[in-house]
Order: C-alpha cells, then structure tokens, then sequence
C-alpha cells in the first residue's frame, strides 16, 4: 500500500550533521540501579547503537511508565519523558502522531506493559503507530519489591503469594502476534551483539517494534534466565531466528507439528526440506505465532530474534496522509470561512 | 380564506415524539427557519440516553424545545406554549410542563388502543374531557402524509416516517417560517435518494399547505425579528462553538491542534466536529480509552501541539492521574468537561453542575489547576480561547468545564471578527537559559512563572521530564524536602498569578443589596430571573464566573460590598462550599439537581425572596 517499503521507520527523522559517539548519548544523571542489574548491560548496549542510526541526537526521544526499568530515559542525553504507570505507549502514539520527524523509544517492563498498561500496549500494537516499545521483562516486580508479574511463571512464591501465584502468565512475544503487531523480537540482556542486532531492525521498522528484553532482576528474580547464559545448557535450549534460514540449533531442528504448530525434532531425523525455514515477513502471523510457543512447557525452547516483520503502513503515515488529502480537496483551512460557513444572517 | 394574523413577541414550542421519530431534526430545521428570519432564539434539546428505547413508551421520548422572541432572550424558556406530542407518549411525558390554555398539536392517528395502552391511558385523552383546559389541535399527522405522498414510488414505512416533515411544514405555516432553505436542506439530506428527497419536501409542503387551506387552525402568528446588536449571525451549538473555539485557538497559536478523545455523552460531537476539519491541520485521535486520549494529548503537548482531550465527568475521573502528569511536567493541555449527571454513569444525557470540586481538587498531590466555565452556547467559542490562552501561557492544564445543556442548547450567535480574536503564539526555547550553558528545563519566567517550552527537534536543549519531583531549576529528580516544598509552593504560585479579568457587576439601579452570583450554564435562567425582578420593582446586583480558578481578583470585594449573595447551582453547593471558605461569606445556596437548567420563573421567586427577607 501507499508504495512504502520496509526499512523507512526512520525516513523522515533528520540526519546527524556530524559523526556521534556513545559519549553523546549519555546522560550527566548518575545511574541508580542496583548494582549488577541486567539493565545497565542494556543501556550501555542502547547508549552505544545509538550513533550508529545516524539520525540528530535531539530527534530522539525515549518515554517511560514506572518501575525500574523506567528510570531508563534519565540516563538518555535525548529527549526524555518519565511518565506513569502503564501510559507509555499512549504518550508516545500522541507524540510520533505528531511528530513523523521524531524516533520515538518507549521503555517499559513486564508489569508496567502487560498488566496496568497492557490495553494501552495492544491497541499501540495494533495501530502501528511508528513507535519502538522496548519491553524489558523480569518476570517480577522490582520497584515495589518483589511481587509476582504477569510474566512469572505460575506457583511463583513471592511477598503477594506465599503459597505461589495462581495465575497464568502472558508470553509476550504471543501477545504482541495475537494484538496484530507488525515487528515482533526477543532479545536477551546480556547479549549485546544480538541485542543491537534486533535494535537496528526495530529503528529500522515503520510501524510500532515490539522488542522484549529478557533481563536480569539480580535481586529478586536472580537467575530468571540463566539456563539461556549457562554455556553448559544455553545452546540446547536458544532457538536462533533467522529471516530465511532453516530453524535449527544445537543438534535440534524445527518443523512442522501435525497439530498445526511447530515441534522441536532431532536434527538426524530430518532431511533438509522437512526443517522449517523462518519467514518473519509472511503476512500470515500463524507460524510466528507457531514459534513463539515453543517455549512450552516452561523454557523448554526459547526462540530469540526477529519472530515476525512485515511491512503496513504505518498511523501516523495516514494520519498524514489523510490531512494532505484533505488540504488538496479544498485548500488549507481559513478560519473566516469556518466561522462563516453555516446559515448566516445580517442584522444591520 | 383570510386566516386571522395574531402578533406575538415570543413563543416557546416544543416538539416531542419517540426517539425514532425525527424530533431533533424537526426541532433543528425549525431552529434554522427561525434563526433565519431574524428572531432571537435559544433551544433546548432533551432525549433519552437509550438510541432506540421500545417505540411508544414513555423512555423514549425525545423533545426539543425552542424559545423565540422579537427581542433577546435569554433561555430556552420554562413552559411551553405549543406542544407538538406524536405519540400518547410524548403527550404524558411533556403535559405536567404545560400551562393551562396552551395549544397541544398531537398526531391523532398513533392514539390508537395499543399505543394508548403502552402509557397506561385507558381512554384517549384526546376523545374524553381531560384535556379540556388546554387547547388540543387533533391531527391524523400519519394518514395525512401517507395520502400525500400516494403518487411516490415509496414504501409506506418511508411514507409514515415523512410524518415529522408534515409537522414542520405546519408549523412553519402557523408561525410564517421561511421555508426555502430547509426544502433546500431536505434535498441535499438525501442527495444520494432522490425519492425519499422529493417525498420529504411533499410532505414538508402538506403539511404547510394544510394550515393554509384547512379550516383546523384559523389563526396564525407572526413574531418579528429581534432587534439584535448589527452583524453577521448563524445559530450555533455549545459543542460546535467550542470545536470553532479550539480551531480558532489552534490558528491564533499558530500550533497545530492535537485531540485524543474517548467517545462519551455528551462531549463526542466535538470530536466528530474536529474531525472533519483536518485542513487545518487538526490531528483527531480516538483513542483506546479514556486514559489513552489524554495522554496521547499530552505527549503531543510534549511534541509542541496544541494537546486537547474532551470527556465527561466519568473520564475525567479516569484522566486524572495523567492530568496530575500534566501539573508536574508543567506543559500546555487544554481538558474539556462537559458535565453530565452523575456520580457515575449518572444520567449521561441529563446537565449538571456537579465536577466543580473534582476539576479543582480531584488528583493526588497539591495540584493546582486553572478552571474556566462558559456561560452560553456561543460562549464556548471564547472561552476554548481562553482556556488555551492560559494553557499557553502557563504552560499547564487547564480544566474547562461545559455542560450538557450548553453542549446541545444553541442560540444566534454574533461572528467574531478573525481580526479581534487574541494572539496567543507561543515562542519555543531554542537557546540555553544559563550562565553555564546548560539549558534549565524548570528555570521560570519572573512575571509569570511558566517554565521554558523546549520541544523535541531543538539542538543543546535535550532534557529529562516526568512525573518525580524535579528540582528547581535543572529538573533533576530530586527528594529534598525543602525543595519539594519550594515546588509545592510554585507550582500553586504560578496558577494564582494567572492574569484573570475583574468580576463584573450589572446592577442598573446602584443601590442593589443582593447579588445573585452564578457560573457556567446559568447564566440565561439567572439573567432572565433577574428581569423579572427588576421588572418588577425589585433592585437586584447579576455578577457571574468565568474563571473558577483562579478566581478573578476583586472577587472577595465584591462579594463583601452585598448583604446578601445567592448563588443558585446544579449541584448541592459546590462554589458556594469554596466561597464560604475562601472568603467567609455566608452565602444563600439555591440547588436543584434534578438534570435540567433552572427555570427563570423558579430563580425569580428565590430572588424575590431572599429581596424580602432583607
């Protein structure tokens, strides 16, 4: 539609004059988390992508809800927005709806996104406005200290649930298929190559990114993600995605279930054709969706990379579009018409 | 025949039928009908919040009340003259507001046994002596159309439906309507129908033509054009007076208007009125939810728009959190209000007074908030100015807050000069603001206390907002207690020193000793009450507010220079709560909360009474 083509998430965002460093992006704010959390690997891992999109350091924007990961724009020497709980995806739709000009980051957690903001988060999904929503997720509460989230997995024993949680998590990477989102990746804090690797596909991405960020809470959810870090069991269960590659890892291999979903096989089992090749851009999200529940039962496969890409127009696009639309019918607005416009009559 | 011409100055017409039935639309034609000739006008639409409550019975009536006069008027009016009732129904619903002798036109053909029934009319009040005080115009409207329009090649449904088109024409006879522009309306209605167009101007020209030629009404009214101040007029709602009033706001600030809004009676028109207005760059958004529409507005206003978001009570509720985001970060948001009954779901069509306390004192935390409140329909064009004047300025949100019965009510309303209306630009931060050449986000301007508006796409300016306390100055978080106190205290400091006009007073003769004091919606019933009183012999001092935060300066001298100050509201005394507090006046309440506006002749007597009782 509209002749777009993938790859223009930052088209209209000015151009840097000069060549950018990790130093420009640092903010003069000292950086209060606790020591050893996975999000300063992930600031230090944005803080240094960040020259490399080549776009003005003061067309950037990142904006926050609450919790720990939300202190995240403070650290950002761009423009920032700390908000409230749950509402960053609404600001952010207000301001890249207004501002195509802007490159607009949302931040935001497991709780912050998927339980208080988690209407705002898939309506923004849905409507593809062009925002990149980093979602950094713990699976707990951090800055409250230590209740179970709607990502902890269940009969998790907390402050809240002494006896374990009772509820059943969302897998965010199915959620943001199931909300229509147009990007969809998971990365991991501690690995900063494949995380700047997802960063640069979502800047690049016209249309709302959801990117989930496996992270580290260090203090009370320690080790959350440790059997994707542990060099001994790491490879068995990190299933790397890859645009039009087969899906394979370790000695294992992806196919088609007969159920109608996807299964993890042995790669011996398989001849070459029967191994599933990843297409992130099939506009049919079913396989993406496919593969986003291989993680069941808990961790038992992890997929990490881009799950889903495909190219739509974006809201702000039409939105403009539309009001360029309406300025050529008619020409731009006098408010002397308007006023003038209805039945009117002359007392003299 | 030479039909008898009778003069009258004003009359005061109602239209009710089921709300399928097309009364809004009648009421709205002869409103244009009327506007156009020249008379002065204020009307009153009253419908059910249900779209389509069971045809026939008393929920769904829908009603439109239209006051017009041969000079200015004030109100919609309290009782009726004419009523028109289509149904039993709408004849139960509407009688108890009918004076004795008043003419009732009703559509004899829907008084049949079932719709009688539906009522709980045993007996057709048309046919027995009930109604005998009044002056009942029995009228088979439905078979008169249907005879009419024979020759259409239309469904009898399409026909009976044209019924209300019929009512107008007659109606447009009595009272020597011109009839061109609405036949003119009717055609482009249905542009796309052309059977339906031609058989809704037959049945308009029926009807016309049956007052004309039948003998069942022998006399006919003329009401002469009011002599109104000279200019340009056209008739226009509260709802689209403030959607003008915030394009205008968007052109005199040259910033383009940004609107995140949550579909909700009775504020949605102005959405709907927005939207169609994108050549001015206007960005309409219908957000996910209430909470989502303001805080789209706000990251716009972040951005350097115009950021406006319009609700009713029950989403400002919801709003509130990010409301008190917009207090903190200090940045321009204008929150439309237009009140409704409540608490709760209330009554979503009825009009109330009643989100004062909330609009001033409803978010966690010392956050103070300028509110202002229009007095009338056309009103609400100057006041969305003002509210963005402010918002502008200050660089915070402000609270406006309409009602239901100025949303829907319209009035003649006289066209601003584009030329006269103020100019609110705004100059954006583009240079540090320190001796250090670091760019201070909460350094304030001396005079008025607004911090720098610096926006997203400015160079050397990046900074850090949000909702943590921030210290003076860099905007830094900061959890210093003097400073948090010195910010408590700034914050208050700067909405107190808004630049607000002195309260007027309309006291003709001088030497009142009772102010009547009003804000909001009403103003019409007050004012009018106020005539009756001084039209009879009574000295009596109008003032009324605009800004209910802050108030006008002089507001306390004013209220201690009268013995007696009445303020009538609907609500239980909310502004009579504050001013009692602020300024230890005892003031008299006068409260009704029954969803309606005070009638004049009501307020007349309250009036005259606390004159009395000096």
């Amino acid at each position: 539609m509209n002749g777009h083509q993938n790859g223009r998430g930052l088209a209209l965002v000015p151009r840097a004059e000069g060549k950018q460093t990790l130093k420009d992006f640092k903010s003069d704010q000292e950086v209060r988390w606790c020591p050893g959390c996975g999000d300063y690997a992930i600031l230090a891992a944005v803080q240094s992508f960040m020259p490399e999109l080549g776009i003005k350091r003061e067309n950037t924007v990142f904006v926050s809800g609450i919790g720990c990961s939300s202190r995240f724009p403070y650290y950002m020497n761009t423009y920032g927005f700390h908000s409230i709980h749950g509402r960053a995806p609404a600001i952010a739709t207000g301001l890249a709806a207004s501002r195509p000009d802007l490159s607009v980051w949302v931040i935001t957690g497991d709780g912050d996104a998927l339980s208080i903001g988690g209407n705002h988060l898939i309506h923004a999904l849905r409507r593809n406005v062009n925002l990149n929503i980093l979602l950094f997720n713990n699976r707990i509460y951090g800055l409250t200290k230590g209740q179970y989230s709607p990502t902890s997995e269940i009969g998790k024993i907390t402050k809240s649930t002494p006896m374990g949680s009772l509820d059943r998590p969302f897998n965010p990477i199915s959620l943001a298929i199931g909300a229509e989102a147009g990007f969809v990746a998971r990365t991991l804090d501690s690995d900063r190559k494949h995380l700047q690797s997802v960063l640069r596909e979502a800047a690049a991405h016209q249309g709302t990114s959801l990117v989930e960020i496996y992270q580290n809470c260090n203090i009370f959810n320690d080790g959350a993600f440790e059997m994707m870090k542990d060099p001994a069991t790491r490879d068995a269960i990190t299933v790397r995605l890859e645009h039009g590659q087969p899906i394979v890892f370790a000695d294992q291999a992806v196919r088609l279930a007969p159920t109608g979903g996807v299964e993890v096989v042995p790669r011996a089992s398989l001849r070459e054709d029967e191994i599933l090749v990843h297409d992130a851009h099939h506009p049919d999200p079913s396989l993406a969706f496919a593969l986003s529940r291989l993680d069941e039962p808990a961790f038992a496969h992890v997929p990490i990379g881009i799950f889903r890409s495909v190219d739509r127009p974006s809201y702000d696009e039409l939105m403009s579009d539309q009001l360029a639309a309406a300025t050529a019918q008619k020409g731009r607005g006098s408010l002397a018409d308007l006023l003038h416009g209805g039945d009117t009559w002359r007392i003299s | 025949m030479t039909k008898q011409v009778q003069q009258l100055d004003r009359v005061i017409i109602r239209f009710a039928g089921d709300s399928g039935d097309g009364m809004q639309l009648t009421g709205d034609r002869f409103t244009a009908e009327t506007a156009e000739f020249g008379n002065d006008l204020s009307t009153l639409p009253n419908f059910p919040a249900e779209i389509r409550a069971p045809a026939g019975t008393l929920p769904g009536v829908s009603s439109f009340q239209l006051h017009f006069a041969d000079h200015d008027i004030l109100t919609p009016g309290d009782a009726p003259n004419v009523l028109v009732a289509m149904n039993p129904a709408a004849l139960k619903a509407n009688l108890s507001d009918l004076p004795r002798g008043a003419d009732i036109i009703a559509n004899s053909d829907e008084f049949t046994k079932r719709n009688l029934a539906k009522v709980g009319y045993a007996e057709s009040p048309l046919e027995d002596e009930s109604l005998s005080e009044w002056r009942v115009h029995s009228v088979p409207l439905t078979s008169l159309t249907v005879k009419a329009l024979e020759e259409f090649q239309i469904s009898k449904k399409d026909a009976e439906r044209a019924k209300n088109m019929f009512a107008l024409g007659l109606l447009s006879w009595l009272y020597h309507r011109p009839v061109d522009a609405t036949i003119k309306f009717i055609e482009s209605k249905f542009a796309k129908k052309p059977d339906i167009a031609r058989s809704n101007v037959a049945a308009f020209n029926a009807g016309w033509n049956y007052g004309e030629t039948t003998e069942a009404f022998s006399v006919s009214y003329e009401i002469k054009p009011a002599k109104l101040a000279p200019g340009i007029y056209r008739n226009i709602s509260g709802n689209q007076a403030l959607a003008y009033g915030l394009i205008a706001a968007s052109v005199q600030s040259g910033l383009p208007l940004f609107l995140g809004s949550y579909p909700i009676t009775p504020a949605s028109d102005i959405l709907h009125e927005l939207s169609k207005h994108k050549r001015f760059g206007i960005r309409t958004f219908q957000a996910e939810d209430e909470i989502a529409g303001v805080g789209a507005a706000l990251g716009a206003a972040f951005g350097g728009a115009l950021g406006v978001t319009t609700t009713s009570g029950p989403g400002v509720a919801l709003k509130a959190e990010t409301v008190g985001l917009a207090v903190t970060t200090e940045l321009p948001l204008i929150v439309v209000d237009v009140q409704r009954a409540g608490p709760s779901t209330g009554m979503p069509t009825k009009t109330e007074q009643t989100d004062l306390l909330m609009a001033l004192y409803g978010r966690n935390g010392e956050s103070p908030i300028p509110v202002v409140a229009p007095s009338t329909p056309s009103d609400c064009f100057d006041i969305a100015v003002e509210a963005a004047r402010i918002a502008l300025k200050y660089r915070t949100p402000v609270i406006l807050l309409s009602d239901g019965y100025l949303a829907n009510g319209s009035e003649p309303w006289k066209l601003p000069e584009v030329d006269d209306l103020p100019d609110i630009s705004v100059d954006f931060t583009t240079e540090v603001n320190s001796d250090d050449g670091t760019f201070l986000p909460f350094k304030r301007d001396t005079e008025t206390l607004a911090r720098p508006w610096a926006i997203p796409g400015t160079p050397g300016l990046e900074h850090r907002i949000g909702g943590i306390e921030k210290a003076d100055g860099t905007g830094n978080i900061s959890y210093d207690p003097n400073n948090h106190d010195l910010m408590v205290r700034l914050r208050q400091a700067k909405i107190d020193g808004i630049d607000v006009p002195d309260l007027e007073v309309d006291d003709p003769s001088g030497s009142a000793r009772v102010l009547v004091l009003g804000w909001g919606s009403t103003y019409g019933p007050i004012a009018a009450a106020i005539r009756r009183v001084r039209r009879s012999g009574g000295q009596v001092a109008q003032a009324h507010l605009r800004h209910l935060s802050p108030f006008p300066k002089n507001i306390g001298e004013v209220l201690k220079s009268y013995d007696k100050v009445l303020l009538p509201e609907i609500n239980l005394g909310q502004l009579a709560l504050l001013l009692r507090a602020k300024f230890l006046v005892d003031i008299i309440s006068y409260n009704r909360v029954r969803g309606l506006p005070f009638k004049a002749e009501e307020l007349a007597g309250v009036i005259q009474d606390v004159i009395d009782s000096e």
